[in-house]
């Protein structure tokens, strides 16, 4: 009897270890998508700190008040925060979700419901009236903020009525936003103290709109919401993003008495700009074309790996079985036309073969048993431990685990094929077992497909790994490994 | 296991005396053609009896080592005679059960377990291990097939929530490895080598995780039951 800790990497070294099995979630700062006004980077500093997204912008708010720091601190976390993919869903704990009235916490349920509704009423209705005008989420500029609290809505109100309509009427909303910004600031004599204050704003209006159309390109091209009309609000946007920075920067230059080099400064820059446009574009057209070329080479090579894994998965094993039992017509002509019904339906209409597939872990890998016993005619015991939905990466592991278990029926000596299934956490595990002579899968040859790229190349191409080792006593083991796919 | 025949089972002068319990006569037969050959085998079939009734009474009047029971029976099925026979299960020296089912459905082992059977593995067994099991349910330790192992993990992972006796009802991290390794397919002899312990401790794991399951988890056991309407 050795010690538990010389023996050698098995298996389940770190399983089932109850203080690793279910880690504490890793909390990450992402900017949130959804409810956002501006960068989404309020919504998600609340949503990470889990306090009330009101508490954080009359926060930031504050902050630009003081030097406009905030405003700074904003367009830090604009940069680099990443856009919330992997935000906590919608009804998880800690999650401050604003219905009308105040902002609730969903999930955890407790009495925090009515926390800073005085706070959050008056600027919540303001927020659901901006974005309402801005058809339900579009852009506002960086001064709306300080606008519509600071000045009791007076002018950010009145703005918010005349915002219906596509580009050009958020261009007048922004337009009406920055006069009535421009009125609170030289009431507050801020105007008077620093001259450059109205090129910098411009330029900041101008910088905000541009990132909001980066970043919502992005999101929708994550989502698939790109469509025409969107496109040329998007270009309109960035148009008026940029001309607004280049104003303001003129400006700029105009007020603190650069004026006259003004004119020779721009022309070289345009000339210099002229020239690298020439020396480089050739090389950037170039590198842009490769890269798409790179991609959808790569797409190609997946696709095809996981159409091979197929096909050898079940067309080659079929003609296998039908070269076995050439001399018995009918189940020929039977095995023939399951594999033809079953080819059709997963060439043209995948989606039919995802809606007939059962959609948790146990019932699929019942099913695929099932199928396994009645094809080969062996034996195949499953223990199922946990259960867990289906989602893609489950669905590859399954196709894996099929193939080990079709592998260890056929080669497995005809004793009865052991399969383990196991949930833990997020894991999900398989192991697959026969009795037969085994084999050493280092000797495997180059051209057999089956372990090398229906069990293991199938399993890293999703994020898996798949092990195959001799057992003990005989026999091989296949061992299959995934992590589940963020829900 | 090995393929070098189901004599490799028995030590050697040692038997174990063995009541068969099963209604179909058919299959009596074949258990007793398998293991019952005693000067090969060690095992000595006693008794045979096919409905309930007649099980109580056999085993009383024989008082075997082992009785190999049968889940479903006429008259009550194997529960009951699990129940009828409750006072000749002592702690040393008593009759043991061994459930011997064509059924692995959850609510008929852990039936059959909860009612103080020793072990329980299905039809489909091999008269090696059969043999191999029969001598180590007569030596007091329990078997598990891969499919009551899954059940066990499966009961014990669906109770998150920290029991009242922490040593009795959880299952330490050897005895989930054991567990988990039975439930892969492995004999207790792989299960000796893969985790460089003896057969002897892996057979002491196993045991004692029989102990937890009937003296302290049944509340456990049969709430998971329950939460997948089994019972």
């Amino acid at each position: 009897m050795a010690a538990p800790d010389t023996r050698p990497s098995a298996p389940e070294t770190a399983a089932g270890d109850p203080a690793t099995a279910e880690p504490l979630p890793y909390r990450r700062l992402y900017r949130s998508p959804r409810g956002r006004i501006l960068g989404g980077v309020a919504h998600g500093l609340a949503v990470h700190l889990g306090l009330p997204v009101a508490w954080v912008r009359i926060a930031f708010i504050l902050l630009f008040f003081t030097e406009g720091i905030g405003a700074l601190l904003y367009a830090a976390f604009w940069v680099v925060v990443p856009l919330g993919i992997g935000e906590p869903a919608p009804g998880s704990a800690d999650r401050w979700v604003y219905t009308r009235g105040g902002f609730v916490r969903a999930g955890a349920g407790d009495g925090g419901g009515e926390i800073s509704k005085g706070a959050s009423g008056r600027a919540g209705r303001l927020r659901e009236l901006v974005q309402r005008s801005f058809h339900g989420e579009t852009d506002r500029d960086p001064a709306a903020e300080p606008g519509a609290v600071g000045a009791s809505g007076a002018s950010a109100a009145g703005a918010g009525d005349t915002k219906r309509g596509g580009g050009l009427g958020q261009l007048f909303a922004l337009l009406a936003l920055v006069i009535g910004l421009m009125a609170l600031l030289s009431a507050l004599g801020i105007q008077t103290a620093k001259p450059y204050v109205w090129p910098l704003l411009a330029v900041g209006v101008g910088v905000a709109l541009v990132w909001r159309q980066a970043d919502d390109s992005r999101w929708q091209r994550w989502f698939g919401l790109e469509d025409g009309s969107r496109k040329s609000r998007a270009y309109l946007r960035i148009g008026a993003g940029v001309l607004l920075v280049l104003v303001g920067i003129v400006v700029f230059f105009i007020l603190q008495g650069h004026a006259s080099p003004l004119a020779l400064v721009i022309e070289s820059i345009v000339a210099v700009l002229a020239g690298c446009l020439v020396l480089v574009g050739p090389y950037a057209l170039r590198l842009w074309q490769d890269l798409g070329d790179e991609r959808t080479a790569r797409i190609r090579a997946q696709e095809r790996a996981e159409i091979a894994a197929h096909v050898h998965d079940s067309v080659l094993h079929t003609l296998t079985l039908i070269q076995r039992r050439a001399e018995d017509p009918k189940e020929v002509l039977r095995l023939a036309r399951a594999q033809e019904r079953e080819l059709r339906l997963w060439l043209y209409r995948p989606e039919a073969v995802a809606e007939a597939a059962p959609d948790t872990l146990a019932e699929r890998i019942r099913s695929v048993v099932a199928e396994v016993e009645d094809r080969h005619g062996v034996p195949v015991e499953l223990v199922c431990v946990g259960d867990c939905p289906m989602d893609e990466k489950i669905s590859a592991q399954m196709q894996a685990a099929r193939e080990a278990m079709v592998n260890a029926a056929k080669y497995g000596g005809g004793g009865p094929v052991q399969v383990y299934a196991e949930v833990e956490g997020r894991t999900v595990s398989v192991f697959v077992r026969d009795h037969g002579p085994g084999f050493d899968p280092d000797d495997l040859p180059e051209d057999r497909m089956g372990v090398r790229e229906s069990i293991i190349g199938r399993m890293r191409r999703n994020g898996g790994t798949a092990k195959v080792r001799p057992a003990p006593d005989g026999g091989t083991e296949v061992e299959l490994e995934m992590e589940r796919a963020d829900d | 296991m090995t393929e070098s025949g189901v004599e490799t089972a028995a030590e050697p002068g040692r038997t174990a005396r063995v009541v068969l319990v099963d209604d179909h006569r058919m299959f009596r037969t074949g258990v007793r053609a398998e293991i019952g050959r005693t000067e090969t085998t060690g095992i000595d079939v006693v008794g045979e009896a096919d409905d309930v009734e007649s099980a109580v009474q056999v085993v009383a009047e024989t008082r075997p080592d082992v009785v190999l029971l049968d889940v479903h029976l006429p008259g009550g099925g194997g529960v009951e005679v699990l129940r009828r026979s409750a006072p000749l299960m002592g702690e040393s020296g008593g009759v043991r059960f061994l459930a011997l089912s064509v059924s692995d459905a959850a609510e008929d082992v852990i039936g059959v377990i909860r009612g103080g059977a020793r072990g329980y593995v299905t039809k489909t067994i091999t008269g090696t291990d059969l043999v191999n099991a029969i001598f180590r349910i007569a030596d007091g330790d329990a078997v598990f097939s891969p499919r009551l192992a899954g059940f066990v993990l499966d009961a014990f992972a669906a109770t998150d929530t920290p029991p009242v006796d922490e040593d009795l009802d959880r299952l330490t991290q050897r005895e989930r490895e054991v567990l988990r390794l039975i439930a892969r397919g492995y004999a207790y002899k792989e299960i000796a080598k893969q985790l460089f312990i003896s057969v002897k401790t892996v057979e002491s794991h196993v045991s004692a995780v029989l102990r937890k399951l009937q003296l302290s988890n049944r509340h456990e056991l049969t709430r998971w039951a329950a939460a997948r309407r089994l019972v």
